[in-house]
This record gives structure tokens, C-alpha cells and sequence, in this order.
């Protein structure tokens, strides 16, 4: 896998992550390498091998619509980096 | 120097859980006494091992109180009752800041409890404090935490492993009885190894995730650092078991995990998988292996050898399942609800970018980038998918050994403790580190690490003992048979003050 800085900066834009120059340099060479040697699972024939998401077999889990105690308001907004009255406070979403 | 003498503990810092908590319940020792020696300790000796970030010295010396209250009234106490544990810093502590050694959580203080801290509290367990990691639970020496590395008690100069680093190294160092960590890749049994005590990842879905701050779902667990194979089933007696809150918790019933510890290995067969056991490990570490496997045919198991062919792709399938579920669990970290917020003057989406860069460390964001790729259109199959085939694939190795034994036997560790920095400039050197490790948690499987022995440099060494799915208790049983054998876990490091 050949990582260019297009490539880098491509994720990072898909991963919300902020790039220095710096950054960048480091990821084409570092991932690089990794995926270089992730390559190797393809030495190995799998045609036919279902994925494995999950260890065990994972179920969707029910529970009955009842009303149970939950957080409150003062507690959800307890750690808010910035709050207005009973809301999250943030940056203008639509311009 | 060899390492020290085993002598009969006395001190409430040397005991383990069970002969403490036999001492409080006979009014031998106060629970706040117990306590109050851990903190004592802590002054000491944590200038140089900084095991802990943050310690709740109030809170635990009344919950101490609180036991010592119940046994003078005559009441009945919990099975840990006054027990002094420590908590790996990404489980959930209810108005305790919980920092998974992350700047972007440095004030995140949880308005609840995870259910296995929930639950230690309620078997009467003392809580002391929060213990360092590497960022979000993502490496294998501590290096990668925010707040700087924690170091091995048996040679300060060396990392405890990680990334449960800072539970290991509280319990070699005496600064707590027990501890709570997680295990993604090895994150308990690897410190365990690194710091000569025992530490136990139990299947997938037997403890609740609940309140443990998530990176990659499919693959974390719950599970305790102890000081002997015992307190090991005790701890996982009162943390295992379903819970409304964690619907991937197991619905399976929890077994009494003390019942057949005992038992010995008469009759068990043991597998010895060739892969383990290939040029590459430290000689030292394969002949201390070797001597604790004849150690167990001695005590009557049956020996065998199986394969584990697809081990030499479990650290290529682990490093793109990991980050690829960890890049969608961190992707709430976006400055909004909590957690640290940096550029909104730029508008929402340079908020978003300026809090996680500035947020997240190294390994973390290199880790976001490498699953973000993986999941990303184009690559999907190739990278994740194939990654999840060859899961599959190592998953099938071991219901292939399981049909012929009962335990599979190895190395925990390819390499002892190493030292600070030693590996910290090459990601993937740090990743191959994990070599042993990686293909349980791909399996869900429960393993133990046990100490089976010291280098010549006087490092601890690490027997990993792998089970079926919710078979913890033949695990244990193996285990325990070994311990009573030996007496590596009764050594305690001698260079701290």
C-alpha cells in the first residue's frame, strides 16, 4: 500500500482529525510500514471464510418499554464543555 | 541478586486478598488500618513507580470505616471485605475523575459507576485509586500515557507493560492488594507477566463492560491483577455476570470459580502449541516455560502438542480490527458533550479537528488513522474484512485444539520487562511485542498469566494458560495446580523502600 500525503490527508478528513505538517510526514512513513506488513493476511487463502465480527454469536438484546430512571439534566450536562441554560453550547451549525 | 527470599507476609501490604480479608473478619486488622498502610506505602514508594494517577484517600478510609463498623456490630461482610484495590483509569468512578491517561478526558469526572466497579464496592472492596494506562487502553509499556509512563517495581528503570501498566505495578508494589484492568490485546496478561503476578482476562461477555470507556468493543474485557491464583477467582467471583446495562454481557451462569481451584491437574490435558515456542522469544523466557509445562506433567496433567497455525497472522488481523472498531468508538470524542474542547472560534468542524489533535496522543491518533483507512470506501474489504476472515480463521485453530485439550499452555510474553524508551520510537516493534496475546481476544477465549520464574537479570517471567469459552474454572484449577507447586508468586520485589 503505497500512503501518500492525498491518502493522509483523505482519512484525516474522515476521521475529524486536525494535521500538522509535521503529523503528516510522520503518518506517511508510519503507516506505511504498518499496512505494509498487514499485507501479509493475503498470503493466506480465505475464499469462502465468512468475516468474524464477534466472538460469539451477538444478539440483538430486548428489554420491555418501560420507563426506568435515567440521568438528569444537570448530570448530562455535568461535564459539557460549554453549556447555554439547559442545552450544549457550540459552534454556528449551519451558516 | 537473585530475587528475594520468600518469607510469611505480615505486613497488610504483602498479604493477599483472601488472608487479608480472613485478618479483618477476625479483628486481627482493621479494614482501616489495611487502608491506611496502602497510603502510607504509596508515599514511599510512588515517587518511583507512579502507579497511580489520581488516589481517593477520604473516601476509601470511610469505606474502610464502614466495614470495620459492620464486623464490630457483628453483621456479615463481602468476600473482599476491606480489601484495598486500585482501578485501571478507564473504568467509570462515580464523581472520581477518570482520565483514560488521555488529555482529551484530563476533567471527565463520570456521573456513575461501571457495574464491575459497582460490584467490587459492594463485595466490600476498598477502593484506593485510579491507576495509569496508556492512552485509552492502546499499547504495551504505559509510554503512551498523557501523564507520563509508570514503572516496573522490579527495576525502575524498566516499563510495567501495559496497558493495564499501572495495576500491575500497584500490585508487585505493594501499594495495592488487588486491581482491576482491561485486556483488548493483552493489557492484563502482558503487565501481569512484566511485574511477576497473576492477571486474568476472562472470556468475552462473562464481566460487563459497562462504565469501561470503549475501544474496541469485540474485543475489551474486564478483568483482575492479583497476587496469587486465588484472590484471582475471588476478584472474578464478584465482577463476573450478566448485566441489563451491557448487552453483549454473557447470559451464561457464573460458576463458583473456588469450588474445584483445588482439584489439580490429574487427568487435564495440556496442549503445547509449536507457534508459541518459535526462535524469536528470549531463550530465557521458552526454558522457564518448558520447566513450569514439566512442573504440571509432574503433577499428573497429560501433556500434548496441538497447532495454532494461524498465529503468525493474529498481530496482522488484531492491528486492523482494533483501530478500525477503536476509530468508531472514538469518534465521540468531538469536544461537544465532554471532554476537552479547542478551536470552536473556527466554527464547528475546526473544533472538531483542533480537540482531537490537540487531544489525542501518538498512538491514539495513529490508531484512529490506521481504522478510519480500514473502514474507509475502497479498502473495507480488503483490509477489514480480510482482517475478520483471518479472525475466523484463528478462531477455528483453537476449537480445533479445544477438541483434544482442555488447556493450551505458553509464553505470555516474548520478551521481560524492557526499558523505558527501548521500543517506543518503532509502532510496530511495540505491536509485534504482543505476539501471544492477541489471538485470545480474537477468539473471545479466557486466559490467566501466572509468574513461572526470573531471568538472570532478576525479571519476572509469565506462564499463560488459555481456556475454552467460559471454562474459567478449569483455567484456575490449572493454574492453581502450578502455584502450589511453586513459589515464584510469593516473591516480592526488593528494591523499593
Amino acid at each position: 500500500m503505497q500512503v501518500d500525503s492525498a491518502l493522509v490527508h483523505h482519512v484525516a478528513d474522515l476521521a475529524r482529525l486536525g494535521l500538522t505538517p509535521e503529523d503528516q510526514e510522520r503518518y506517511i512513513a508510519e503507516m506505511g510500514r504498518i499496512l505494509g506488513y498487514v499485507e501479509k493476511l493475503n498470503e493466506l487463502n480465505v475464499d469462502g471464510v465468512e468475516p468474524l465480527v464477534h466472538p460469539f454469536d451477538a444478539r440483538n438484546v430486548f428489554r420491555s418499554d418501560e420507563v426506568r430512571p435515567c440521568p438528569d439534566r444537570e448530570e448530562a450536562l455535568a461535564n459539557a464543555p460549554d453549556r447555554s441554560e439547559m442545552f450544549f453550547r457550540v459552534p454556528k451549525v449551519i451558516e | 541478586m537473585p530475587p528475594s527470599a520468600p518469607t510469611a507476609p505480615t505486613a497488610p501490604t504483602e498479604l493477599t486478598a483472601h488472608a487479608l480479608r480472613a485478618a479483618i473478619v477476625a479483628r486481627r486488622l482493621s479494614a482501616r488500618e489495611a487502608a491506611e498502610a496502602h497510603f502510607a506505602r504509596m508515599e514511599r514508594v510512588e515517587p518511583q513507580v507512579k502507579a497511580y494517577l489520581t488516589t481517593c484517600r477520604e473516601p476509601a478510609l470511610a469505606a474502610a470505616d464502614a466495614i470495620d463498623a459492620r464486623i464490630a456490630r457483628g453483621e456479615s461482610v463481602g468476600p473482599l471485605a476491606g480489601v484495598p484495590v486500585a482501578l485501571k483509569d478507564n473504568l467509570c468512578t462515580r464523581g472520581v475523575r477518570t482520565t483514560c491517561s488521555s488529555r482529551i478526558l484530563e476533567h471527565f469526572v463520570p456521573t456513575y459507576d461501571a457495574t464491575a466497579v459497582e460490584r467490587l464496592r459492594a463485595a466490600g472492596a476498598v477502593t484506593l485509586g485510579k491507576t495509569n494506562l496508556d492512552e485509552f487502553a492502546m499499547g504495551s509499556s504505559t509510554e503512551n500515557s498523557a501523564y507520563g509512563p509508570s514503572l516496573n517495581p522490579w527495576d525502575v528503570t524498566r516499563v510495567p507493560g501495559g496497558s493495564s501498566g499501572g495495576s500491575a505495578a500497584a500490585v508487585a508494589a505493594g501499594t495495592a492488594v488487588a486491581a482491576l484492568g482491561s485486556d483488548t490485546g493483552g493489557s492484563i496478561r502482558q503487565p501481569a507477566a512484566l511485574c511477576g503476578i497473576v492477571g486474568l482476562k476472562p472470556t468475552y461477555g462473562r464481566v460487563s463492560r459497562f462504565g469501561l470507556v470503549a475501544f474496541a468493543s469485540s474485543l475489551d474485557q474486564i478483568g483482575p491483577l492479583t497476587r496469587d491464583v486465588r484472590d484471582s477467582a475471588l476478584m472474578l467471583q464478584a465482577i463476573a455476570g450478566p448485566d441489563p446495562h451491557d448487552s453483549t454481557s454473557a447470559a451464561a451462569d457464573v460458576p463458583d470459580f473456588a469450588r474445584d481451584l483445588e482439584a489439580g491437574v490429574k487427568g487435564l490435558r495440556l496442549g503445547i502449541p509449536k507457534e508459541y515456542f518459535a526462535p524469536g522469544t528470549d531463550p530465557e523466557i521458552t526454558r522457564a516455560v518448558e520447566a513450569a509445562i514439566d512442573v504440571l506433567r509432574r503433577a499428573g496433567a497429560e501433556v500434548r502438542a496441538v497447532s495454532l497455525p494461524h498465529t503468525d497472522y493474529g498481530i496482522a488481523a488484531y492491528y486492523v480490527v482494533a483501530p478500525a472498531e477503536a476509530s468508531s468508538n472514538l469518534a465521540r470524542y468531538d469536544g461537544v458533550r465532554y471532554g476537552l474542547r479547542a478551536g470552536a472560534e473556527g466554527g464547528l468542524l475546526a473544533m472538531y479537528k483542533e480537540s482531537r489533535r490537540r487531544g489525542f496522543g501518538r498512538e491514539v491518533a495513529r490508531r484512529i488513522m490506521l481504522g478510519t483507512f480500514a473502514l474507509s470506501s475502497g479498502y473495507y474489504d480488503a483490509y477489514y474484512n480480510q482482517a475478520l476472515r483471518v479472525r475466523r480463521l484463528i478462531k477455528r485453530d483453537f476449537d480445533n485444539a479445544f477438541a483434544e485439550v482442555d488447556v493450551v499452555v505458553c509464553p505470555t510474553s516474548p520478551i521481560p520487562a524492557f526499558k523505558v524508551g527501548e521500543k517506543a520510537a518503532d509502532p510496530l516493534q511495540m505491536y509485534l511485542a504482543d505476539v501471544f496475546t492477541v489471538c485470545l481476544n480474537m477468539a473471545g477465549l479466557p486466559g490467566i498469566s501466572i509468574p513461572c520464574g526470573f531471568t538472570s537479570g532478576n525479571l519476572p517471567i509469565g506462564l499463560q494458560l488459555i481456556g475454552r469459552p467460559f471454562d474459567e474454572p478449569t483455567v484456575l484449577r490449572a493454574a492453581r495446580a502450578y502455584e502450589r507447586e511453586t513459589d515464584w508468586h510469593e516473591r516480592r520485589p526488593a528494591g523499593l523502600a
